[in-house]
């Protein structure tokens, strides 16, 4: 997918300017963060679900190596092929020799946040492959070209009289303006492609060591017919998925759900185990696992490990101001959000994301809601930090940080310069103590006034305690 | 018992009446007070802008000015915050000081929740004639559970209710230099907390950090809003309204 992070300001004004976004956003808000409040309020162990949840990520990752090679191992004995895939690029070039191998004309796909890290569906067309997004929102944003704005909700953004539109227009059907009915005509779109189709290709939520398989997790349904009714099945994720066991995979399902989508579980969850057996009816025969780096080997065994952790649930930016205020798609990657403000920089470059990790209160709600308690304003700041050293930072952020350091190690300068600051403030503000335009502080001023300092500082009010003791 | 005033950097520039407050509400619970005199910053600004280097050498600065108290107290949740959850990440790698950053840690507290756990605070100066709602900062709350001890003390000044304004917890978007360089969502981010504000229908809105006071009066200004006050809980509970 191509990154657009730097434009993120200009993107950002304009989101905050879009009414019907900011209508839909507020939907978001009552459905997933209520929901997930519920549904972990349901819990008496909640916080001891949540630390098992984090500490089978942690294992995972501490053992990557010996993990993966476990599942390739017991992948391989039920007849799949695991193909390792150090960047995006040679992701793609592996699905596109897949199909060429399979002489597959037309791929079903299941949603797959890797694959939107790849750009794979314009790999396939140039390959002069066909390929039809199979979820909902996703095949709403195929239709529409537009990029998904949420992990889990791809289509939050959009409004349903948006969809009813471009239905009309792209189906060539009346007008159907009810859930309902939307839902069914785009099933009915959608039944002759999963009939006709020569590969699926789906993600994973997880990928499970001791038995090989894969797992997704679902609520339309479409992921079961895109892993079950082609004669190929592809799945591909990143290589910090993985789990070791089925009962470790069981605590996290506790966990997932109910943070993504404030349900207690999904309506499909879907183990694919190898190939269809002899005698067998139903399942591929051919099964293939694309297991992608691109970048998360560089956070192995650095302090920004924890974000591996991460499980997809999308509980960060739900719960995150900055991103109920613009949405998704100013982010300018595949992962908005506090996820994506650590994820975009490391995975796509510092100096393509400069904004992102920036972009940020640190208000650590997105810490406290996630389910394997990744530390994420720490993880935020630790970029900062990585910019920082870079020299990546603009250079009157950096003069002003080293002048204010300075200063604050000399009191005597300090008390002087805080004098002044604080009589100058005092005067701007006037009588009605509110400056309303701060010279190179527009961006506080532009819509909001700054109340004015009280004129002296704390400073020089008790100094005369100093003095007399 | 001697305890450290740190006044913080905002209370010292922009509301010296703050610092005050928070001295005679020591003063009251009585505790010998003392104000070390070359205190400045704790280092937040560097830190949170990915400078550890200066952050580290303030750090050092307010542990050697504080050395000799029993307590740290400081009228912020932000600055005690940064102190007792952050200054021991700054010296992972430094062993030495290991130990001082944490008896520092262990003695810092934010100055709601030292009056109410530690001093155990029963009777307030402060009275107040009218409903407040209270903004829960994000540091106050979410680095040190914050939460109770303002409320508690606050139930005691005579006069005072409480109401309750929905999304009490959210972020009001100031955020540091957030507020500076991403001035639009922060603004919008403030919009939304004035609005809640405003469904609370209180005389004030009381809360605990300066950064957030600002933000929020600023926001409550420019958008027509000239008489919901905005006071720190200090200045409530010492009776140090600006009349």
């Amino acid at each position: 997918m191509q990154v657009t992070s730097m434009h993120f300001k200009a993107r950002a004004k304009e989101k905050l300017a879009d009414a019907k976004l900011q209508a839909a956003l507020r939907k978001l808000q009552g459905n997933f963060v209520k929901g997930r409040a519920d549904r972990v309020a349901e819990l008496d162990n909640f916080e001891a679900i949540r630390e098992a949840g984090a500490e089978i990520r942690e294992r995972a990752l501490a053992n990557l190596d010996l993990y993966l090679a476990e599942f390739e191992n017991n992948a391989t004995a039920r007849g799949a092929v695991v193909h390792w895939a150090e960047t995006a690029e040679q992701a793609n070039r592996i699905v596109c020799e897949l199909a060429a191998q399979y002489k597959a004309r037309k791929v079903v796909k299941s949603k797959s946040m890797v694959s939107e890290e790849c750009g794979l569906n314009d790999a396939l067309a140039a390959a002069g492959i066909e390929v039809i997004e199979t979820d909902l929102g996703e095949y709403i944003l195929q239709l529409a070209h537009e990029a998904p704005s949420h992990i889990v909700a791809p289509v939050v953004h959009k409004s349903r009289d948006e969809v009813s539109d471009l239905f009309e227009q792209k189906h060539g059907k009346p007008r159907k303006t009810g859930i309902a009915e939307l839902t069914r005509e785009a099933r009915e779109m959608l039944r002759p492609h999963f009939l006709g189709a020569d590969m699926g290709i789906s993600g994973a939520n997880f990928i499970i060591a001791e038995t090989g398989s894969t797992l997704i997790v679902t609520n339309e349904g479409n992921g079961r017919m895109v892993t079950t009714l082609p004669r190929v099945h592809v799945a591909i994720t990143g290589i910090e998925k993985v789990v070791p066991t089925l009962e470790d995979v069981a605590t996290l399902l506790r966990l997932l759900p109910r943070h993504g989508t404030g349900q207690t579980i999904t309506n499909y969850v879907s183990v694919t185990t190898g190939i269809r057996g002899a005698g067998e009816s139903e399942g591929p025969e051919h099964f293939h696992v694309i297991l992608m780096d691109a970048g998360r080997t560089r956070l192995i065994g650095s302090d920004l490990q924890p974000m591996l952790r991460c499980i997809r649930c999308g509980a960060c930016m739900n719960h995150c101001p900055v991103y109920q205020s613009i949405g998704g798609h100013a982010y300018g990657w595949v992962y908005p959000g506090p996820m994506g403000s650590v994820l975009t920089p490391l995975y796509v470059g510092l100096e393509n994301a400069l904004d992102l990790p920036n972009a940020a209160t640190l208000c650590n709600q997105c810490g406290v809601v996630c389910p394997v308690k990744i530390p994420l304003p720490d993880l935020i700041r630790k970029v900062r930090e990585r910019q920082f050293e870079r020299g990546l930072k603009p250079w009157w952020e950096r003069a002003g940080l080293a002048l204010w350091g300075w200063t604050a190690r000399h009191p005597a300068l300090y008390a002087i310069m805080t004098a002044i600051g604080a009589r100058a403030l005092a005067w701007m503000g006037g009588s009605g103590k509110l400056i309303h335009n701060l010279p190179l502080g527009g961006g506080w001023t532009g819509r909001r006034d700054l109340p004015a300092p009280q004129g002296k500082t704390f400073r020089e009010m008790y100094g005369r305690h100093w003095r007399r003791s | 018992m001697r305890v450290g005033l740190f006044v913080t950097c905002l209370v010292d520039l922009m509301r010296p009446r703050i610092g005050f407050a928070a001295l005679t509400l020591l003063e009251a619970a009585g505790c010998e007070v003392v104000v070390p005199e070359t205190q400045t910053c704790c280092g937040q600004p560097g830190y949170n802008s990915g400078d550890r280097r200066s952050a580290r050498v303030l750090a050092r600065k307010l542990m050697t000015e504080f050395e000799a108290c029993d307590y740290v107290v400081a009228p912020s949740g932000s600055c005690a915050g940064m102190i007792r959850t952050h200054y021991p990440d700054l010296f992972t790698d430094d062993p030495a000081e290991a130990e001082r950053v944490k008896r520092l840690c262990e003695r810092t507290r934010e100055l709601t929740d030292f009056l109410a756990n530690v001093v155990k605070l029963e009777r307030v100066p402060g009275t107040f004639e009218g409903k407040v709602t209270y903004h829960d900062s994000c540091s106050g709350l979410r680095e040190l559970g914050v939460k109770t001890q303002p409320r508690a003390l606050l139930a005691r000044v005579p006069g005072l209710t409480l109401e309750e304004m929905p999304e009490a917890e959210v972020c009001c978007g100031f955020g540091g230099a957030f507020a500076l360089k991403f001035g639009d969502i922060s603004s919008h981010i403030a919009e939304r907390k004035c609005a809640n504000i405003a469904a609370a229908g209180a005389d004030a809105v009381v809360l605990g950090d300066l950064g957030c006071m600002l933000n929020i009066e600023g926001r409550l200004r420019r958008r027509g809003d000239t008489t919901t006050r905005v006071l720190h809980v200090a200045e409530v509970l010492a009776g140090n309204v600006e009349g």
